[in-house]
């Protein structure tokens, strides 16, 4: 699943991610006709636009054997909130099952491919922000961190206070943008403090907050997701 | 600070909020300090994960038979001596106050924290039935002073520095002095030391009411709710129905969690348990004891979507890590609690349509969740009321449309792809250097702050032709 986000603004992620999961062995198919999880709609009370996509959705991916989303968010969405969002009793066993083989990509490298060393794509040193619903909604903080860890070619630091939003929550960030932007003030700042040349994110929307903030600054620091750091050490577990 | 008006918009109270220097610096240090504490206390205590389960299913069981439990809570408060009055709306609870003021000749009042008598508006009645409310927790006491109201469910004046306290002093109480904590203190608790003294009146809330017993436990830290319920004649305790609990060992179990959720200590200062009034032979508490239930809007949920805040312990943890309260302080939200609970709190007393915009006052983040005692999913039923307000059609109309717009491209493929040409096309004159630096209408605000990325030049999906050729090879 490439997600809006993905698709729109960062397809080269979506790329990594196709090259980086076939060299690890993965055979990757993409089911046409992708739009965006309805995570949008949910969060401001469409529920009835979001079970539309939904169901959707749930079609679109029936013949998947495991999907994989670069984003936290819309995984914690398809694993979390279709199966509530879809009453009729077939359309929820359908939506139970794609919520049991929906996987974020650090998830789904080291848990269920047992992957966790990789070699970096960038030099020095790189930190880690937790997004809000990889970690609190998926519980995940160490599939990342695993990887990150143990990158080849990097130092890895622990972000101070990287376990708190950047400020994007979506619409949130377009309703109180003020607020949205000293949430995010705080996190650049702390970003910055680690001398960490890249700050990585496992969802597009923190990225998207994160970079947008680096770049109007002027930072020398850049946002990547955790794909883009990537490369297969050969011949490691 | 001056406490922003409800009829300026949310994002207003929130801008008034962001550029208040001081409050900024308060609001850092205080809810930065609270995070750390209480992160500690759950470290070093490790049956912790397991209370705060127990916690929320000794609420959970109340709740399914609160009838019951305020039934022997009535009856064994009476069984000692004291009175119990039902308040169904605030209107009541104040009038009922009023009453037991007027009956004991009251001239002074002096009160212990409590949030329930701050959502009944309790101080603006007794002022002007010529009972003069004197806040005695030191907190309070400041805000009061100031003329404010409470910012935060446990420390009312965390939106003031010290150096504003000891400028408020100096202005309201004649006293000059550095601006430490210690020296503040003891100018108030000499103030105070005096109405304690003079009052009829002591009203405090209440953080629990023990049914088996009949016991009203007060959880403070500066004894002052000991004073309040000991020394005037008769003594008030206001309690939300939602805060019986069945038994002293239950007690135990929110004991163990409330202080260190709060303020990281393992326990308050003082657990105060108020056993009615005095009985012969005893030496100490007051003449008379009053029990006011409340509902106000809390019966109603019971079986409504906001049960669960119901569960709430008031400690205040889910405002301290909170992002958006952390920036913008608790008077913002403009309602009597504050914070991500607070927004829950607002609908269930004033009705979901209070909170059209407040409920939008969330990233969602999911802070506020993890740090709740009884784990409360605030963030559900925020979105719950997100739900509301679109389902009753009362979102502001360019809104929905640009939802509806949303929600129809997101069906059709065939839109969504037109949509991102069109897009690419428009954004030509926008784009400079990489990234998109102003654009028009709704996300003109965001990029005030942040550079948007433009539409790629080819999507995945125009790419993914090429990828599955290259994964043929």
């Amino acid at each position: 699943m490439v997600t809006c986000l993905g698709d729109v603004f960062y397809p080269e992620v979506g790329e990594k991610i196709v090259r980086l999961l076939r060299r690890l062995g993965v055979v990757v198919t993409f089911p046409a006709g992708q739009t965006c999880c309805g995570l949008p709609l949910f969060n401001s009370g469409y529920h009835v636009a979001a079970a539309a996509v939904a169901r959707r959705t749930v079609g679109l991916f029936r013949e998947a054997e495991r999907v994989v989303v670069p984003s936290g968010s819309c995984a914690w969405m398809v694993k979390h909130e279709y199966p509530g969002l879809l009453t009729d009793p077939l359309e929820r066993a359908a939506a139970e099952r794609l919520a049991a083989r929906t996987h974020e990509l650090s998830q789904f490298l080291v848990r269920d491919l047992g992957r966790q060393r990789f070699r970096s794509t960038v030099a020095g040193r790189l930190t880690y922000h937790d997004s809000c619903h990889l970690l609190r909604g998926l519980h995940e903080a160490e599939s990342p961190r695993a990887i990150l860890r143990g990158l080849a070619g990097a130092e890895f630091v622990e972000l101070p206070g990287g376990d708190e939003c950047c400020g994007f929550g979506g619409s949130f960030s377009v309703r109180l943008p003020e607020v949205s932007s000293a949430i995010l003030d705080k996190k650049l700042a702390s970003v910055e403090a680690t001398g960490a040349g890249t700050v990585v994110a496992c969802d597009a929307g923190c990225l998207m907050q994160i970079r947008g903030g680096l770049s109007r600054r002027g930072s020398r620091v850049r946002a990547l997701h955790l794909a883009e750091v990537l490369e297969p050490l050969d011949g490691a577990p | 600070m001056s406490e922003p008006r409800l009829d300026t918009p949310l994002r207003e109270r929130a801008g008034h909020a962001l550029r208040d220097t001081f409050l900024q610096e308060a609001l850092t240090i205080a809810t930065t300090k609270f995070i750390g504490l209480r992160r500690e206390a759950f470290a070093e205590f490790p049956d912790g994960e397991a209370l705060r389960d127990r916690a929320r299913e000794i609420k959970e069981a109340t709740l399914q038979r609160l009838d019951h439990y305020l039934e022997r809570l009535i009856d064994n408060v009476e069984g000692r001596g004291g009175h119990v009055h039902y308040a169904t709306t605030a209107d009541e609870a104040r009038r009922i106050v009023l009453d037991i003021a007027r009956r004991a000749g009251a001239r002074m009042a002096v009160k212990s924290k409590s949030m329930a008598t701050e959502e009944i508006h309790l101080n603006e009645a007794l002022a002007a039935a010529g009972v003069t409310p004197v806040e005695t927790d030191l907190g309070e006491y400041i805000i009061q002073l100031a003329h404010e109201r409470p910012s935060h469910i446990i420390a009312p004046a965390i939106h003031k520095t010290k150096g504003q306290v000891a400028e408020l002093f100096a202005r309201e109480l004649g006293r000059e002095t550095e601006p430490d904590p210690e020296v503040l203190t003891r100018i108030a608790r000499a103030e105070l030391r005096e109405k304690f003294l003079e009052a009829d009146l002591g009203i405090t809330g209440a953080n629990f009411g023990v049914a088996e017993t009949g016991t009203i436990v007060l959880v403070t830290n500066e004894g002052n709710g000991r004073m309040v319920t000991s020394l005037p004649r008769v003594h008030v305790a206001v309690m939300g129905v939602e805060k019986v609990i069945p038994s002293m060992s239950d007690l135990a179990v929110f004991l163990a969690i409330l202080a260190k959720s709060a303020t990281g200590q393992k326990l308050s200062v003082y657990t105060s348990l108020v056993d009615g009034p005095r009985r012969p032979g005893e030496l100490e508490g007051p003449e008379e004891f009053h029990l006011v239930l409340l509902d106000n809007g809390r019966i109603g949920q019971l079986a409504g979507p906001l049960r669960e805040a119901l569960a709430c312990l008031r400690c205040g943890a889910c405002l301290n890590v909170c992002p958006v309260y952390r920036q913008i302080g608790g008077h913002a939200y403009g309602y009597t609690y504050p914070g991500p609970i607070g927004i829950l709190l607002t609908a269930m007393l004033n009705g979901p349509e209070s909170v059209k915009d407040l409920a939008h006052a969330s990233s969602l983040c999911g802070a506020c969740a993890d740090a709740c005692p009884v784990r409360i999913d605030i963030p559900k039923m925020l979105i719950e009321l997100r739900r509301d307000v679109i389902e009753r059609r009362i979102a502001p109309w360019p809104e929905r449309i640009l939802f509806g717009a949303f929600a129809r491209l997101l069906q059709r493929p065939v839109l969504y792809w037109t949509a991102a040409r069109f897009g690419r096309l428009l954004q030509r004159p926008l784009t400079r250097g990489g990234v998109i630096r102003r654009v028009p209408l709704f996300f003109g605000d965001w990029t005030r702050t942040r550079d948007l990325p433009p539409i790629a030049a080819r999507t995945f999906q125009e790419r993914w032709a090429d990828l599955e050729r290259e994964g043929g090879r």
